[in-house]
């Protein structure tokens, strides 16, 4: 049996619907038979009547609403269809959900899905990858999995915190990655992976960037370097201990992610680096982002907006030369 | 379905059923929340508020009705100008004046300050600043309680005519007629957003007319007639209460203050403090009061005093309490500390 990133997504909202009464599903197209755009949700509404909620084109509304839910013991998971769209939810995210501990001690417990990250022909407004946006503001944890595993167990766990949790899913890998199995347990949240070691470089990476780097990084074993690659799986909290440690056995870094290049989570791996092991270093660390437009529309242009596995490499030839 | 308040206070007043314990008991708030709030002004233009002060004069009818029919288990979200109801609510003069005050004790132990505060675990919901925003919050709230099987809960939302032309209000009012909720939605309109007069803030006959746009039942209401307010709020809130449609109720009066207490309100003409939406609630309450024989001069006496005496009891308590200091935070916004990113 295999098992999809996302299967992974729709088994673990199975199970917290299951085993937790105050779990419920609210957005856009995620119920009755239709089971959403991706179809995270298929079949859940007919098995958990009444949990499992269409909403109208609401993105603020539909934020708010989860808001109040989870602050009277409720434990929503919101589905926006597209990442993108919840720049419209942006206040009662960010203002609301991220400040409200912090103003009154009452935890707001709601897991925001965001179906992340550039396919081809998806264009500017379903493209986008949020998650630096979410980690730059203060109250709220942002996971970013990029594997079919921790798709499963880190929205199980979302559920579980008891604060705000921006839960990145990617597109590109909904179909893309496969398992064999669903673990019972992950990684603790806020710890990033070493996926694969190496000595020469450090690659760190999260979503569906690590699956480009790791091909990127078979690559460069065929000319004989030794490439380890970091998945940092939440952006937020940043296992700075993991990355230093890992920079430390290999003395160069190399930061990859989605998103647009302007500040973000490459330029807070690399200020941490610097800051707290500039001794480390013997080559002076670098990033990949995608490029500084809006995402094309047109598959030549998309794949040479965001980085892959082929500017990953040459990047990363660069810094093992320097 | 709409339904003018001057009609339902008119049937009232015919059958003689104005019921005078509540009316004075509204008064009673009302008379405390003016005599705390022009307490706070002297303190905030004395220097010893810092930020802003943000007071309800001319709003405490209709925000007094907002509190007072509700029950502690059902959800209020206040906004600015609600210190009336806030009160009739059950928030302790003391949660007031030890945020104005900055007090570590304090329910917001001076993370925020002024009219941002609440007490969520007691339903009375702490607004952010973007307007709009605490409608669909309320109606989560009241969804959750549906989901735990609650029963005969409901919901109250205070808006003003600025807040109403916000995108989160429309989202928000959409949301609540789909998903049923008992919410009643009380909007006050006080002429100006800030500044900004009504010519330049909607351009619809009527703003109660978007009620059946939304799937609400609308109700129009003079907002310095506390007998009305009374009235039609506590018939809205019956109404949400025994499951009718979510209701919106649009009341007109005039701010008689400042956005806050740094704005002059120079720009309010003349002619505006004419109209008969700018009388003064509290004043027209009082000589209902004198007109009626509800009570005697003394009792009145009595009532005065015996809010400034509570006002100065709770602003001496907050002034003694310690205030916050940046080396004793925990600076974590989150609840599971554990998960806190370091930026040693």
């Amino acid at each position: 049996m295999s098992i999809t990133y996302l299967e992974a997504i729709r088994e673990a909202q199975a199970k917290l619907l299951r085993d937790d009464q105050r779990v419920f599903i609210y957005g856009q197209d995620v119920g009755g038979n239709f089971g959403g755009a991706f179809k995270a949700t298929k079949g859940l509404a007919k098995e958990f009547p009444g949990r499992v909620l269409n909403t109208p084109i609401s993105e603020d509304a539909i934020l708010g609403t989860a808001i109040g839910a989870a602050i009277q013991g409720m434990r929503p998971i919101v589905e926006m269809q597209f990442a993108d769209f919840s720049s419209i939810a942006l206040n009662q995210i960010l203002n609301h959900a991220g400040t409200h501990y912090w103003r009154t001690g009452v935890a707001v417990p709601i897991t925001v899905r965001l179906p992340s990250g550039g396919t081809k022909g998806s264009g500017p407004f379903h493209s986008q990858s949020m998650e630096s946006i979410y980690a730059h503001y203060p109250g709220l944890i942002v996971m970013t999995p990029a594997t079919v595993e921790d798709a499963y167990t880190m929205l199980i766990e979302s559920v579980a915190i008891d604060d705000p949790v921006i839960y990145c899913e990617h597109k590109y890998l909904y179909y893309h990655l496969k398992a064999d199995k669903l673990p019972d347990k992950g990684l603790p949240s806020g710890r990033a992976r070493i996926v694969r070691e190496g000595r020469d470089l450090t690659i760190v990476s999260y979503s569906a960037m690590v699956q480009e780097s790791l091909t990127a990084v078979a690559e460069l074993a065929r000319e004989g370097f030794e490439i380890e690659v970091v998945d940092l799986r939440t952006v937020k909290p940043l296992d700075t201990d993991t990355v230093l440690a890992s920079v430390a056995r290999t003395g160069r870094l190399l930061c990859v992610g989605e998103s647009f290049p302007w500040g973000g989570a490459t330029a807070e791996i690399i200020t941490r680096v610097t800051s707290q092991g500039f001794h480390l270093l013997d080559a002076a660390p670098q990033r990949l982002n995608a490029k500084d437009t809006p995402i094309p529309y047109h598959p030549n242009l998309w794949s040479a907006h965001r980085p892959n596995a082929k500017n990953i490499v040459a990047k990363a030839r660069q810094l093992l030369r320097e | 379905m709409l339904q003018t308040a001057q009609r339902t206070v008119k049937s009232k007043k015919k059958k003689g059923a104005l019921p005078h314990e509540r009316f004075l008991e509204a008064f009673r708030w009302m008379l405390l929340a003016r005599t705390l709030e022009e307490k706070l002004v002297s303190l905030y233009r004395g220097g010893l508020i810092t930020g802003g002060v943000y007071i309800g004069k001319g709003q405490e009818a209709v925000s007094v009705a907002c509190g007072l029919f509700l029950q502690k288990s059902d959800i209020f979200a206040p906004l600015i100008r609600d210190q009336a109801g806030r009160s009739a609510f059950g928030e302790p003069l003391l949660d007031v004046t030890r945020t104005y005050l900055g007090s570590r004790l304090g329910p917001m132990r001076g993370r925020d300050g002024n009219i941002h505060r609440g007490h969520p675990r007691k339903n009375e919901l702490a607004m952010i600043s973007h307007l709009g925003a605490m409608i669909s919050v309320t109606v989560g709230a009241l969804l959750a309680k549906r989901f735990k099987g609650e029963k005969n809960f409901v919901g109250l939302a205070c808006i003003g005519e600025g807040g109403m032309q916000t995108g989160a209000f429309h989202e928000g009012m959409n949301i609540a007629a789909v998903e049923q909720v008992p919410l009643v939605v009380v909007a006050t309109n006080n002429h100006y957003a800030y500044s900004t007069s009504n010519d330049r803030e909607f351009a619809c006959h009527d703003l109660v007319d978007r009620a059946i746009g939304y799937g609400f039942e609308g109700y129009s209401l003079d907002g310095t007639d506390l007998g009305a307010c009374l009235d039609v709020i506590g018939s809205a809130v019956k109404r949400a209460r025994a499951g009718r449609p979510p209701q919106l109720v649009v009341a007109s009066m005039l701010r008689l203050s400042g956005h806050g207490e740094h704005d002059d309100a120079s720009y309010v003409t003349e002619e505006v403090k004419q109209q008969p939406f700018a009388r003064d609630c509290l004043k027209v309450a009082e000589q209902t009061i004198i007109d009626l024989n509800l009570l005697d001069a003394d009792t009145l006496a009595e009532w005065r005093k015996d809010a400034v005496a509570q006002v100065e009891e709770a602003i001496a308590a907050a002034q003694k309490e310690p205030a916050p200091e940046g080396d004793k935070e925990d600076w974590c916004a989150l609840s599971m500390p554990d998960l806190s990113d370091s930026f040693e």
